[in-house]
């Protein structure tokens, strides 16, 4: 799943195969970015489809279609642009509100209204933290060939770490207090992959099923500290997390964006560069690749996993702890609406590069954030979106689909050598 | 009356490889016939055009003077074709009754397995054929002559008249051979005709009424065990034709490099590969290890490489212990290592060709500094491999596997050659490339020998071994039989020892 | 050279797991030991007897000196331990495993019920009935699993065949047939996605698993939002299914409230174990879909279509997931709730595992799961001290033990997970 970043040299053309191995470069880049997108957008208009068919004003007119064919189609269409033009507004805000408010606030200095027309588009860069953290953890794991379905448990085990650092340690200046409570949920989590890890690597056992074990075990967990030890209240909530480890917001209020969601950023870098600059980085993509080559070229496979493992878990707590820090303040069994589950897509989306999922995980983020408005405004449920992510992972995984949807023609894919696979003899 | 069976212009083509070329066979009833060939001369593709697996770009059959149409395996087998494949196709955790009946079950009403039936069958088949096994035996329980046993009961059982072995007595032990001689003349008198695809020449001549042999894809004759010799045959097998000679000076051997001790490694099935071997393998010069494939010469390779371990044995290089050591110390002691499946163990075929350029050197400086990878260097390093070694690719961040074989494997040899090395070790280099790279991997082999490595060459080709050795050993049975200057060797000769057979006595595999 | 030989699927060397076994049943024995603590003098009352259905089954009760025993078992399996280490059991390890564990278990409830009374009996019919979806999972496994399809996404299928069940029941008259029959429809429809995709696409098995997952997720909540929260008579399945007392039998006292009194559905699976065991081991088709999950190549060679017996394998598979999913929704409570599938299907795949997929061994791992699930609530009436929340853990921390303990010498259908491509031989 590595990224080929093709610079093609000014050599001449050899042979036809080097003609060739050029155009696989060309169609295959552009394939790389274009397969995703078109699952995305097939899965959107599918997803549209399921949203006016389950509209019962489309269903009427559809009951009425001999009568009145255009009208069925027009409140297909209408139900469809309505509901997608409010998740839209649910995640970037009105345009034209915007424009508004700027010029008042040129005019006259007043940020308040304008700050409110940008609080959509922030609360999206703000819910996308938690996604690319989570999509990047994955992606690591998908690196080294291992599956990380605990990224669910381990965000909570990171948010309940850091939520605890946050209020139940004192007289910390800023800057410990909340580095601290996010190394305390990065290292928690980290110790929960750790587990999973190290069975798979000595004994062998499936990390599918023992990573969603241990999300069950983490629920189960946060279950006890949230009502007992760690309880607040009279709500199962943990108490407030103190000043001083939280991370600011960068504008005023209402607009949420607050710092961490740089830090996902320069993670993002961070695993980028792990990843292809670093020598652990090659091995942890090699043994993900062809372990037997790996154990060849003398790299320790067994270790290699289990610290992949712990990074990538490592990563999915980050997503739980920069959450919690950053917006909610405090623990609450409500913390994430998916967004460990949502990562395997996104990592999947993102080809399990960084890049991809990073921007897999804003796609996700103004999916997420504007559909509670196309839940108000055209009376669309949220689930939707997860049902759209459903299909994506399932045109991604299956890229046939698309290609056969679309007529595209496949690429000569790079893996299939030259050589008759087949000895002679 | 007309031959049991006759393929008349058989032609199968590959990419890249005319693996059969216009063959004619014909296959008389009750008889046996051998069919004869080095690696690679096409004997197993067209067994598999015979049974169904391939179809024939060219070329008709004929069974009992009807032309025949075989699609598949069930057209094969209602045709009373069967074939026991040299690598078994059992189900290793099913009993012998149930591997036997696989689709073809005797039922009782309902779909239910009557297993007695064919148990009873079985027993019947036994007997006549004096084929022993206990049909309520697991597979994986047996050893290996038995599992073949089976394997030959399921074709009877299916009632086949025309019965293809496909290098039958590879993995049998001379004892097992004996009775499955034994079983083929019990097959034949009972009017079956079997075809038998060897390249050891002695069963041949045992065994066989009439011998066929193969060539690069070509029936290069057909003659009777009366009318031949092992020399002859060998002669035919091996042929005359222009082979690449590598233009070497003779060798000036220095210190002894690589020195093996008594070295006893085991297979995956727990078996001794590798019985007692010792050898030594000096600076300046080439000792090739010739051999018929499956002889112990990959479980060698890998106790040399670091991939297998084994408890009895010392290995040294330079004087310094390696035996047991890991792939990355023994590397860093100075040995390199083309492999035997350069797109398995040599390379990470997804990833560019770059970072296979430096595969086991990457985290040495100057790839690496501190932390980082330095790809300045790492791509400065891969642009002058590329050129020195004519690397054909319009550029260095395309994955590898875009590259063609030769390609592959000059990567694989950039790679270890672009360090000083003491000792190489090269395991079927040539391995399906073109000849234009053949001469190319060549060179490189003796350039380094006249750089003064020390080089250990493991090919299943005599004539690669005979061309760039200086110093030629045979391995059969996981024994060395023997070690002679390339100058005193001869096809002939070679060519008998990698059958076996030795010109003092007659070795423990009785034939 | 490959021949048909036994291959261990996992690279174990005996050695190391002999002591691995042994250390863990010295420590399971050292930590039993500190059950003692408190239990001097006190007796574990054990209430055999029963009431169904207004009729009383009288028991003698079971009466067990705490200390005595827990000392007394707790010292043979540290016996166990040490044998293990010094000689190891070989073939009847993972029986002696199996029955340490449980004796383990067994010595925890003495602990618990010392001085007091607990009813045994209506924990073992409670067991049964926790244990049945997670049996009917763990067949749905087996079937796709021996013709060497991976399929995870069990636990969507269950969901997904929980809602439409609901949902058809509902709507029509309450038939509770035409709701079992259509949940079954669910299931196969699921079922046929995750074959397509792995068979004909060759999508990774895993991958097209938690995909389906994911959509199940997305489709029932959010029909549940669309269109059950709305109307509430589209939830109501009830009457739910009734117990079916087999004559004569359900008089007997202990086994018959546990086994002879149950819903018709536990019957059903009882009756499945059976047929599956008879199936794979006694039939023709049993045998083919056996060879193609072990050696597809061979199975080839022999004219056996594997695509086909992939196909029709998860299909049934997905038959039985939604057959189990049915059971949970209109057979036990008569409504549907969203993610009610609680994991169920992923302790079925645990239970498959530890059954080495066999429909026996899978039953036993079933309802010790099943035993675990209930014992949660049981226990927390006995107030044994330990926050339910942790005892909630106990199923999943079991499967990890399990898994890890297990994969060693479990024989997993050799060509399972890996698809199958009809190539030259």
């Amino acid at each position: 799943m590595s990224n080929s970043s093709a610079k093609p040299t000014k050599e001449k053309a050899q042979d036809s195969r080097n003609f060739l191995q050029r155009i696989f470069v060309r169609r295959g880049t552009s394939q790389t970015i274009l397969l995703p997108l078109l699952a995305v957008f097939t899965a959107l208009v599918l997803g549209g489809l399921i949203i006016a068919f389950t509209n019962t004003d489309t269903l009427a007119a559809w009951g009425h279609f001999f009568q009145n064919p255009w009208g069925a189609l027009k409140s297909t269409g209408l139900v469809i642009y309505k509901a997608y033009a409010a998740m839209f507004e649910g995640a970037f805000g009105n345009p034209k509100d915007f424009f508004q408010q700027l010029g008042i606030w040129i005019k006259t200095g007043d940020d308040k209204l304008l700050l409110s027309a940008i609080r959509p588009i922030g609360d999206s860069l703000v819910f996308s933290v938690p996604y690319m953290l989570a999509g990047l953890g994955v992606a690591v794991g998908f690196q080294c060939n291992m599956f990380n379905i605990g990224a669910e448990g381990q965000l909570y085990i990171g948010a309940l770490a850091s939520a605890y650092v946050g209020y139940a340690v004192h007289g910390l200046p800023w800057y410990i207090h909340a580095p601290l409570a996010i190394l305390a949920g990065a290292i928690a989590a980290g110790i929960w992959g750790f587990i999973p890890g190290i069975l798979k690597a000595r004994f062998g056992a499936h990390e599918v099923i023992n990573t969603i074990m241990m999300n069950y075990i983490a629920y189960r967990l946060m279950d006890y500290l949230l009502n007992g030890p760690m309880k607040s209240g009279y709500v199962p909530a943990s108490p407030q997390v103190l000043p001083t480890a939280m991370l600011a917001t960068i504008f005023p209020s209402p607009v949420r964006i607050h710092w961490g969601f740089f830090i996902a950023l320069g993670l993002a870098v961070v695993v980028y560069w792990l990843l292809w600059k670093t020598p652990f980085g090659m091995e942890l993509r090699m043994v993900g690749t062809n372990d037997r080559a790996a154990r060849y070229a003398g790299i320790s496979v067994k270790k290699t996993m289990v610290v992949a493992f712990v990074i990538s878990a490592a990563l999915c707590g980050l997503a739980g702890s920069i959450h919690l820090l950053g917006v909610d303040h405090r623990m609450m069994p409500s913390f994430s609406p998916g967004y460990g589950f949502d990562a395997i897509a996104l990592a999947l989306l993102g080809n399990s590069h960084p890049v991809g999922v990073v921007l897999a995980s804003l796609l996700f983020a103004f999916l997420h954030s504007g559909a509670p408005r196309m839940q108000v405004m055209a009376g669309t449920p949220v689930e939707i979106i997860r049902i759209i992510q459903g299909l994506v992972i399932v045109f991604v995984a299956a890229p046939e689909i698309i290609r056969g949807l679309y007529h595209l023609r496949s690429t000569r894919s790079g893996k299939k050598s030259a050589e008759p696979s087949v000895s002679k003899s | 009356m007309p031959p049991i069976l006759e393929l008349r212009g058989i032609s199968k083509n590959f990419p890249g490889v005319l693996a059969n070329d216009h063959i004619d066979l014909t296959l008389n009833e009750g008889e046996i016939l051998a069919i004869l060939g080095e690696n690679g001369a096409g004997k197993t593709t067209l067994m598999n055009i015979l049974y169904g697996l391939y179809s024939p770009d060219a070329g008709e059959i004929f069974i009992r003077g009807s032309k025949v149409n075989i699609r598949n395996p069930r057209d094969a087998i209602r045709l009373g074709i069967g074939m026991v494949h040299q690598h078994f196709m059992l189900i290793p955790v099913f009993t012998v009754t149930e591997n036997v009946m696989l689709g073809v079950e005797s039922t009782k009403a309902g779909g239910i397995l009557d297993r007695k039936a064919v148990s009873k069958q079985i027993h019947e088949i036994s007997s006549r054929f004096g084929l022993q096994v206990d049909p309520e035996a697991r597979v994986e329980d047996l050893s290996v002559g038995v599992q073949q046993r089976v394997e030959i009961i399921k074709v009877l059982y299916r009632q086949a008249d025309i019965l293809v072995f496909d290098e039958p007595t590879a993995v049998l032990t001379p004892q097992e051979a004996e009775e499955f001689f034994k079983v083929v003349h019990s097959l034949v008198k009972q009017g079956k005709s079997v075809i038998f695809i060897s390249h050891k020449l002695k069963e041949v001549l045992e065994i066989s009424d009439r011998i066929t042999v193969l060539r690069n894809g070509k029936v290069v004759g057909t003659t009777t065990p009366a009318q031949s010799t092992e020399a002859s045959l060998a002669n035919m097998m091996v042929g005359r034709e222009v082979i690449l000679t590598v233009d070497k000076k003779p060798a000036k051997p220095g210190e002894v490099v690589l020195d093996v001790v008594s070295l006893q490694v085991m297979d995956d099935r727990h078996l001794m590969a590798v019985k007692d071997v010792s050898l030594q393998v000096r600076a300046g010069e080439i000792l090739g290890i010739a051999g018929v494939q499956g002889n112990g010469q990959k479980e060698l390779v890998e106790a040399l490489t670091g991939l297998r371990s084994f408890d009895t044995g010392k290995v040294e290089l330079l004087g310094e212990d390696i035996s047991g050591a890991s792939p990355r110390k023994i590397r860093e002691a100075g040995s390199a290592h083309v492999p035997e499946d350069r797109q398995r163990d040599g390379l990470v075929l997804p990833f560019p060709i770059k970072d296979n350029l430096v595969l086991n050197t990457y985290y040495e400086t100057p790839f690496t500094r501190g932390l980082n990878l330095n790809d300045g260097e790492i791509e400065k390093a891969a642009q002058k491999r590329v050129k020195e070694y004519d690397i054909r690719t319009p550029s260095i961040f395309l994955p590898a596997a875009t590259l063609s074989g030769g390609n592959q494997q000059k990567v694989i040899v950039a790679r270890e050659f672009s360090r000083p090395i003491k000792l190489l070790i090269a395991s079927q280099p040539t391995r399906g490339l073109d000849v234009g790279s053949i001469e190319y991997i060549h060179g490189q082999i003796v350039k380094k020998r006249d750089e003064g490595c020390a080089v250990l060459l493991v090919s299943p080709e005599l004539d690669e071994i005979m061309s760039l050795s200086d110093r030629i050993a045979v391995m059969f049975d996981g024994r060395i039989l023997a070690i002679l200057p390339a100058g005193e060797a001869t096809r002939e000769g070679l060519g008998l020892l990698m059958a076996g057979i030795t010109q003092t006595a007659q070795p423990e595999a009785a034939h | 050279m490959s021949q048909a030989v036994s291959i261990n699927n996992i690279a174990q060397s005996g050695i190391r797991r002999r002591l691995t076994v042994g250390i863990f049943l010295l420590v399971e024995a050292a930590v039993l030991l500190l059950l003692l603590i408190g239990t001097s003098g006190m007796v574990s009352t054990f209430v055999l007897a029963s009431q169904r259905a207004g009729v009383d089954i009288p028991a003698p009760d079971l009466v067990i000196p705490s200390f005595a025993t827990i000392l007394v078992v707790s010292i043979l399996i540290g016996l166990a331990g040490v044998w293990q280490i010094i000689k190891g059991f070989k073939k009847y390890t993972n029986t002696v495993l199996i029955t340490c564990i449980s004796l383990g278990i067994l010595l925890f409830l003495i602990w618990a019920t010392r001085g007091k009374s607990f009813n045994m009996t209506g924990m073992l019919v409670s067991s049964v009935i926790s244990a049945t979806p997670i049996a009917l999972a763990a067949l749905s496994g087996i079937y796709s699993e021996r013709s060497g399809v991976v399929n995870i996404g069990i636990e969507g299928m269950m969901l997904f065949g929980s809602f439409v069940s609901v949902v058809v029941t509902s709507t029509t008259h309450h038939s509770l047939i035409l709701g079992f029959v259509t949940g079954i429809l669910a299931g196969v429809l699921l079922g046929a996605l995750h074959a397509l995709l792995t068979i004909r696409y060759r999508v990774n098995q895993i991958i097209s698993g938690t995909g389906i997952i994911i959509l199940a997720l997305g489709i029932t909540n959010y029909f549940y939002r669309a269109f059950l929260n709305p109307i509430p008579s589209l939830n109501n399945s009830s009457p739910i299914l009734a117990s079916l007392p087999i004559p004569l039998l359900w008089r007997i006292p202990v086994l018959g409230p546990i086994l002879f009194n149950q819903s018709p559905v536990i019957y059903i699976m009882f009756f499945l174990i059976l047929f599956t065991h008879f199936f794979y081991n006694y039939t023709k088709w049993g045998l083919r879909i056996r060879s193609v999950g072990e050696n597809p190549k061979a199975a080839d060679t022999l004219g056996i279509n594997v695509f086909t017996m992939r196909y029709i394998s998860v299909l049934v598979s997905g038959a039985i997931a939604g057959f189990a999913g049915a059971y949970m929704s209109i057979g036990q409570i008569g409504f549907f709730q969203e993610s009610m599938s609680a994991g169920k299907g992923f302790l079925g795949l645990a239970a498959m595992i530890f059954g080495n997929w066999n429909p026996g061994g899978a039953l036993l791992g079933s309802i010790i799961f099943g035993f675990f699930d209930s014992w949660q609530n049981k226990l927390s009436i006995l107030q044994v001290g330990i926050p339910s929340e942790f005892l909630a853990m106990a199923p999943y921390i079991a499967t990890m033990i399990v898994l890890a303990g297990f994969i060693g010498r479990s024989r997993m259908p050799a060509a399972d997970g890996t698809p199958y491509k009809k190539g030259e031989a």
